[in-house]
């Protein structure tokens, strides 16, 4: 299989909450690119038979939502959010510090395979801004000082 | 995760259990929890719905409906299995309270899906949570289990005889998605393309079935105007707008943060007193009131009270009750394009003035601002998002057109002052001059 059993387990029982078996399809892809990074045709294939529809129609609705990819990305996904509130409090300059800490740019991934950047649309962290998610995670109130502890953090993390 | 600020104004009832670790079952049960839900089953559907009503409660996502009525719609009796959608697809642009209320009180949620279903004679409610909050999802995903686990959803709640499934859901990264009908499209595990109306979803929604759909702040609130009474609810606020309101504080103030304050709370009080007034010293230059999507109100129109009504007289909206400040050092035609920078990103592009009118602003905007402008472009600008207003299928062509129209109107001479001082005076250094068109 191409995601693990205890993945594919959570995705048939969580079908059952809803009366059509598509409609997990949405959380199933953003789970399934959580655990294989990005959505293979592989785990296209995979989803596609899992809810009884054609790999067509999977890749139509892939590519409607910005946070699926179907190509690889960095370990981590550093996205700094670049709409109105962060941008007046200095999103702008906190973009252009990690584009040039990492050497890359937007969509662009390390080469050693460690990050990747983006720039993103309004994360929920107006009243704490300028802020980004690393993955998931949250970080807030961000200066450039903040943005290489954070990095650094990342770096130390995956080396362990 | 995010810091909770405080103020001597606020009157806390959304937000009473913030940073008391609600999100725990025990905890929430000790803050009178799911005491409302048992409430609601004594008073029947009727009896809900006339409290709501009477609570003057409007819906918080941004349309400022009122909720008792739209609930009022879903017809008594239906062939198909009616639903409760919870939206917490929180993604407007200067809007973070649905992250705290999902973090910090997540069985409220949970209580007021449950009664807003009651009230309709549904079964099964959704709560659907934006795909970046995934650790909200996982909060939630605990507080639903844990309710499940005590009996207080599933079957025969609180030994009622009634059943009543709540579950959890997350979409992947799409701001119209927030927008209802799109919404439903995307929990059916669709592309999030909105539908036409009517029919509209308390008629026809989910798979079919009549829904209501309600923002987390709105069905946070209703276990609240349940216990207090609709009533008391009503007389926090103003004449018809019920209750309090988080309103999230962001920009160029001081304490920014998320503040809950009664409906109908002045504007420029709001900014000087409750957010520190405006940072580094700078005077105001304008403030949106209530989301990217409504229009901008100027350094001298900030003497009003914020409910739906009186910025509606005002030319704005309460939106979603993001309130963005912008000091007198900002470009506004940076924040136009910066604004439609986002609107060209989210158009789903199912219908043409939005999917092209936002292309041809953005590429006008980002021109202009870069020294690329001609004179006509300002009037072009203004007539281009005219005629979007009121032409598409869901609001986000409005969404996009409402701020530009009000920027043009309101700081023509901003637009003015990039034809003279090119690329762009205000930010001197910073903008790369692009070429001027013939």
């Amino acid at each position: 299989m191409v995601v693990s059993e205890q993945l594919d387990a959570f995705f048939t029982e969580k079908m059952k909450d809803y009366p059509t078996q598509r409609s997990f399809l949405v959380p199933m892809l953003l789970y399934t690119q959580d655990e294989l990074g990005y959505l293979s045709d592989e785990a296209i294939a995979y989803v596609a038979q899992k809810v009884n529809l054609d790999e067509l129609e999977i890749r139509n609705v892939i590519s409607y939502y910005s946070m699926l990819t179907t190509k690889p990305r960095g370990r981590y996904n550093v996205q700094v959010c670049r709409n109105i509130c962060c941008m007046l409090r200095g999103s702008d300059e906190i973009g252009a510090h990690v584009k040039q800490r990492l050497g890359i740019a937007h969509k662009g991934t390390t080469a050693d395979g460690m990050f990747s950047f983006e720039e993103v649309e309004c994360i929920g962290a107006c009243g704490w801004a300028p802020a980004m998610q690393v993955n998931y995670d949250f970080h807030e109130n961000l200066t450039a000082g903040r943005v290489d502890e954070i990095l650094d953090q990342y770096r130390s993390k995956s080396s362990l | 995760m995010a810091d909770l600020v405080s103020h001597p104004d606020e009157v806390r009832v959304v937000s009473k259990r913030f940073g008391q670790g609600a999100a725990d079952l025990d905890r929430y049960l000790a803050f009178d929890g799911y005491k409302a839900v048992q409430k609601a089953l004594s008073l029947g559907f009727d009896g809900i719905i006339k409290e709501v009503k009477e609570s003057n409660l409007r819906g918080r996502g941004g349309a400022g409906f009122p909720t008792g009525m739209k609930w009022s719609f879903v017809p008594k009796e239906s062939a198909k299995p009616k639903y409760v959608l919870c939206n917490g697809d929180e993604s407007e642009p200067g809007t973070c309270k649905d992250r705290l209320i999902l973090e910090h009180d997540p069985h409220s949620v949970i209580e007021g899906v449950v009664i807003g279903g009651l009230s309709i004679k549904a079964k099964v409610g959704y709560i659907y949570i934006r795909g970046e909050y995934r650790y909200l999802v996982d909060i939630m995903r605990k507080a639903i289990a844990d309710a499940y686990a005590r009996g207080f959803l599933g079957k025969n709640i609180f030994g009622s005889g009634v059943d009543f499934d709540v579950y959890w859901h997350t979409g992947a990264g799409a701001y119209e998605v927030g927008e209802e009908s799109a919404l439903m499209e995307s929990l059916e595990g669709k592309r999030g393309v909105p539908r036409i109306r009517p029919p509209f979803p308390a008629v026809v929604g989910l798979w079919g079935g009549p829904t209501i759909i309600n923002n987390v702040e709105t069905l946070a609130s209703v276990p609240h105007i349940i216990l207090g009474g609709g009533q008391w609810f009503a007389e926090l606020g103003t004449p018809k707008n019920g209750g309090t309101r988080l309103f999230c504080l962001s920009g160029h103030v001081n304490r920014p943060g998320v503040y809950e304050l009664p409906l109908g709370y002045n504007l420029r009080k709001m900014i000087d007193e409750v957010a520190g007034g405006v940072w580094k010293g700078h005077k105001l230059k304008a403030v949106t009131p209530g989301g990217s999507s409504t229009p901008v109100l100027t350094a001298d129109e900030v003497d009003v009270g914020m409910d739906f009504d009186q910025l509606m007289k005002a030319g704005s909206m309460l939106g979603s009750g993001g309130v963005v400040v912008l000091d007198d050092q900002t470009c506004m035609v940076k924040y136009a394009q910066r604004i439609m920078m986002f609107y060209q990103h989210e158009s789903c592009g199912w219908c043409i003035p939005c999917r092209e009118g936002t292309d041809w602003l953005k590429k006008t905007l980002n021109r202009f601002h870069a020294g690329g402008g001609v004179k006509k472009d300002i009037d072009n600008i203004q007539y281009l998002a005219e005629n979007m207003l009121g032409r598409t299928f869901c609001p986000l062509g409005d969404a996009a057109a409402m701020p530009t129209i009000s920027i043009v109107k309101k700081f023509r001479k901003e637009f003015e002052d990039h034809l003279e001082g090119r690329p762009c005076p205000y930010e001197k250094g910073v903008v790369e001059q692009l070429p001027v068109l013939a």
